[in-house]
């Protein structure tokens, strides 16, 4: 059959069970767009190629399958970069379709020509640069091959505009075709090393969990629980990693790091085995990395070996995908059977914790009658009436912590949030893609007051496409997160951090179709909320929260964990 | 820990953009390349690169882990680790007066080396060896005044095993 370069991109996308594509157009690739109407594709056209970039990782995210996104050259491809650098950062599987200018232009400046492989190296996995259309249905499989599979990330194919149009005999190249030598990611763990690990578990008195996201992208939170009531071992995560373990379980600890729980912090620091899990050690959960867990043995799970030593001596490296590793620890432990956790020193670790918790529970001073709403009632509210059903979206700041600490999540990919590159407007286009995936489910955006501001504009989207989003702004009227490292660490210098000339959240919404709402009272919280969840549009929810709260507990930034500060 | 010398040989699929990526990683990590030299291998569609670098075991590590995990490295072989033969070509252009031409003349003959281009002025040589011997030339011939020097950085390669 022969096809051209852009009947074969849609032929591929088909085939790699792609049903939605998130893009906006341009000259670039006018040739792809001028055949999507003959497909059974969904396309979501948005209002920035940011909003398309952000919509097709939180669909990534909400889904486990591959995100995608199709954007113009030049302007259109520059404009993707901070969401791709954003997906790079949490290892979401996207793939990145570029209109290029046509191959003999190519490095002659010509117009909106960008060199988007050259600017995208650092920031994907891997790209392309495709010259020949007869490359081109092989490049978009490893495309989705790459994004998928071992570490997953982004993966951006520059299409210029003549390969698009040139038509070849198209064949889809089978799996056997697409793999690739120099690329062979380690899936399976090696099994001398799982029977070190039961083995240090059995000789833990203070064992501790640590999951992260990449138990979640392995779909790998049933072995992980299974894992951890069996053996009685309190569990905490990363941001990213929120969800895995049910929230309402007596082994959570809560989250850990920066804005992690007391008890958290403090069963990390105390405790003899960390198992870490899919997670990085990333300097915003170990603190100052010389004074981190300092009696733990440590056992590191990763797909990615560079992650492995990178910031913390592991006692045992196991280099493989988290849902293989659980379930080959999982086995050994049914073999052994009760000789792991009849111990009691255990039991009064786990009930340790617990009365961490109790003494220093994540808290904050409740309004009093006449004060302004605190936003952590407003999260806490999101959670009552959506008893941990919806999908919740952050943008980042104070919003993301206190969404992170008073919404319990109990099921993995509930939770969509920026973590690694902490990139404001995030929130509301993944949102926008996690609705797309789940037009049934409630998906709400806690948003901050300034990054709102970044992607508002796909307000038009989410009307366009009847996806009825709930963005719950805690309005503060401040850039909140600088603002508290302002008065804590740089003497209340509040500088360009207040808000001024704020629009009006409720008028703006209305003006693109959305309905809006402002809540002043904490007593029309409930209401209000219930109203804007209820209605069957997109909608925003100006919540005007007291201006200076602070996100407690917090360990200022290149101190141990031990040194936080609470409320 | 101590910071060493190592040279890293990688077999690379020869795509467009390997080596930017492979330079990229280097300076984007903040690693230092001391040199990389790139060169096609025997087989078709593979290059070698052979990358001198500093630093010390944990950097080594990270190094090598993260040049593994690019999509397009076949294989990475630390020679430091390996009994290897390592060899630099140097040209060097040399102050060559006629009074100091002999005496030039006589190093190049010690260091079996060739001179590859003459003028009234100047004596251009070519120098192929390991790193001990490039310096100790290099040193040699400092005081005639050197007026340029080209370097190729090193290339090398495992030894055969010989028992
Ligand atoms: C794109 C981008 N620019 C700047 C920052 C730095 N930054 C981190 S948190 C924050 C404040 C966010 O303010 P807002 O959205 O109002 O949320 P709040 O902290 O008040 O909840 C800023 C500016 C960032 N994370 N991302």
């Amino acid at each position: 059959m022969e096809l051209t370069g852009a009947q074969i991109l849609l032929e591929c996308l088909k085939r790699e069970g792609v049903d939605v594509l998130f893009g906006f157009p341009g000259g670039a690739v006018i040739d792809i767009y001028d055949e999507l109407p003959n497909h059974p594709l969904k396309h979501v056209l948005v209002r920035h190629e940011q909003g398309a970039i952000h919509a097709a990782d939180g669909y990534a995210r909400a889904t486990g399958k591959a995100g995608v996104c199709l954007v113009t050259s030049g302007p259109g491809a520059t404009n993707t970069v901070t969401g791709i650098a954003t997906a790079y950062m949490d290892s979401i599987p996207v793939v990145i379709f570029t209109g290029q200018v046509p191959t003999p232009l190519i490095g002659n400046d010509a117009f909106q020509e960008v060199d988007i492989v050259g600017i995208t190296r650092p920031c994907t996995k891997h790209n392309y640069l495709v010259k020949d259309v007869r490359d081109l249905a092989m490049t978009i499989r490893r495309a989705f091959y790459l994004a998928r599979s071992g570490r997953p990330g982004p993966v951006l194919v520059d299409l210029p505009k003549d390969v698009q149009q040139a038509v070849t005999e198209f064949v889809y190249p089978n799996d056997e075709q697409i793999r690739m030598r120099s690329y062979n990611p380690t899936v399976k763990p090696n099994k001398r090393q799982l029977k070190k690990v039961v083995d240090l578990v059995r000789q833990a008195e203070k064992p501790v969990i640590y999951a992260g996201g990449g138990v979640i992208s392995a779909e790998a939170s049933e072995d992980l629980t299974w894992l951890a009531k069996r053996l009685n071992i309190p569990v905490t995560a990363t941001l990213m990693g929120l969800g895995c373990f049910p929230a309402d379980d007596p082994l959570w600890l809560g989250m850990l790091g920066m804005h992690g729980t007391y008890a958290a912090n403090r069963a990390i620091q105390d405790s003899d085995l960390i198992m870490a899990v899919g997670a990085r050690f990333d300097d915003r959960v170990t603190g100052k990395i010389a004074e981190f867990a300092p009696k733990a043995k440590l056992v590191h799970v990763d797909i990615d070996p560079t992650s492995i030593q990178k910031n913390v001596t592991v006692d045992v490296p196991i280099v493989a995908e988290c849902g293989q590793a659980l379930k080959g620890l999982r086995e050994l432990v049914e073999k052994e059977g009760e000789s792991l956790n009849n111990d009691e020193a255990r039991i009064g670790w786990a009930k340790q914790t617990v009365d961490w918790e109790l003494e220093h529970p994540l808290r904050y001073a409740p309004a009093k009658a006449g004060e302004p709403i605190k936003p952590q009632f407003v999260v806490e509210k999101i959670y009552e009436l959506t008893k941990g059903e919806a999908i919740i979206t952050t943008e980042v700041g104070q919003n993301q912590m206190w969404a992170a600490q008073f919404y319990g999540f109990t099921k993995p990919r509930t939770f969509i949030t920026s973590g690694g590159l902490g990139t404001m407007g995030y929130g509301f286009p993944a949102a926008i893609g996690a609705q797309m995936a789940f037009p049934d489910k409630l998906v709400i955006d806690v948003a901050g007051d300034g990054s709102i501001q970044m992607n508002i504009q796909e307000l038009a989207t989410a009307v366009c496409h009847n996806l009825p989003v709930k963005i719950v702004i805690l309005n503060n009227g401040y850039l909140g997160m600088v603002r508290q490292w302002q008065e804590l660490f740089y003497e209340r210098n509040y500088c360009a951090t207040c808000m001024d000339a704020q629009p009006d959240f409720v008028r703006l919404a209305e003006s693109y179709g959305a309905a809006g709402y402002r809540v002043e009272r904490e007593e029309d919280v409930e209401v209000v909320l219930k109203e804007a969840f209820a209605v069957d549009k997109p909608a925003i929810v100006d919540v005007r929260v007291s201006k200076e709260e602070n996100v407690y507990p917090m360990v200022p930034a290149g101190k141990s964990l031990t040194e936080m500060l609470l409320v | 820990m101590e910071a060493r010398r190592h040279v890293l040989s990688v077999t690379v699929e020869n795509e467009p953009g390997v080596l930017s990526r492979v330079a990229g990683l280097f300076s984007g990590r903040g690693f230092n390349i001391e040199s990389l030299n790139v060169g096609p291998t025997l087989e078709k569609g593979v290059s070698q690169m052979t990358i001198t670098t500093t630093g010390d075991d944990f950097i080594i590590e990270q190094i090598v882990k993260q040049l593994r995990k690019l999509v397009m490295t076949i294989k990475v072989k630390d020679l430091t680790e390996v009994k290897s033969v390592e060899r630099e070509m140097v040209l060097i252009k040399v102050n060559a007066e006629d009074s100091r031409r002999a005496e030039i003349l006589r190093i190049v003959d010690i260091f079996r080396c060739k001179v590859v281009d003459v003028s009234q002025e100047e004596l251009t040589i070519e120098v192929t060896g390991d790193q001990g011997k490039i310096k100790a030339i290099i040193n040699m011939l400092q005081r005639f005044g050197i007026k340029d020097i080209a370097r190729t950085g090193t290339v090398a390669m495992k030894r055969s095993m010989q028992d």
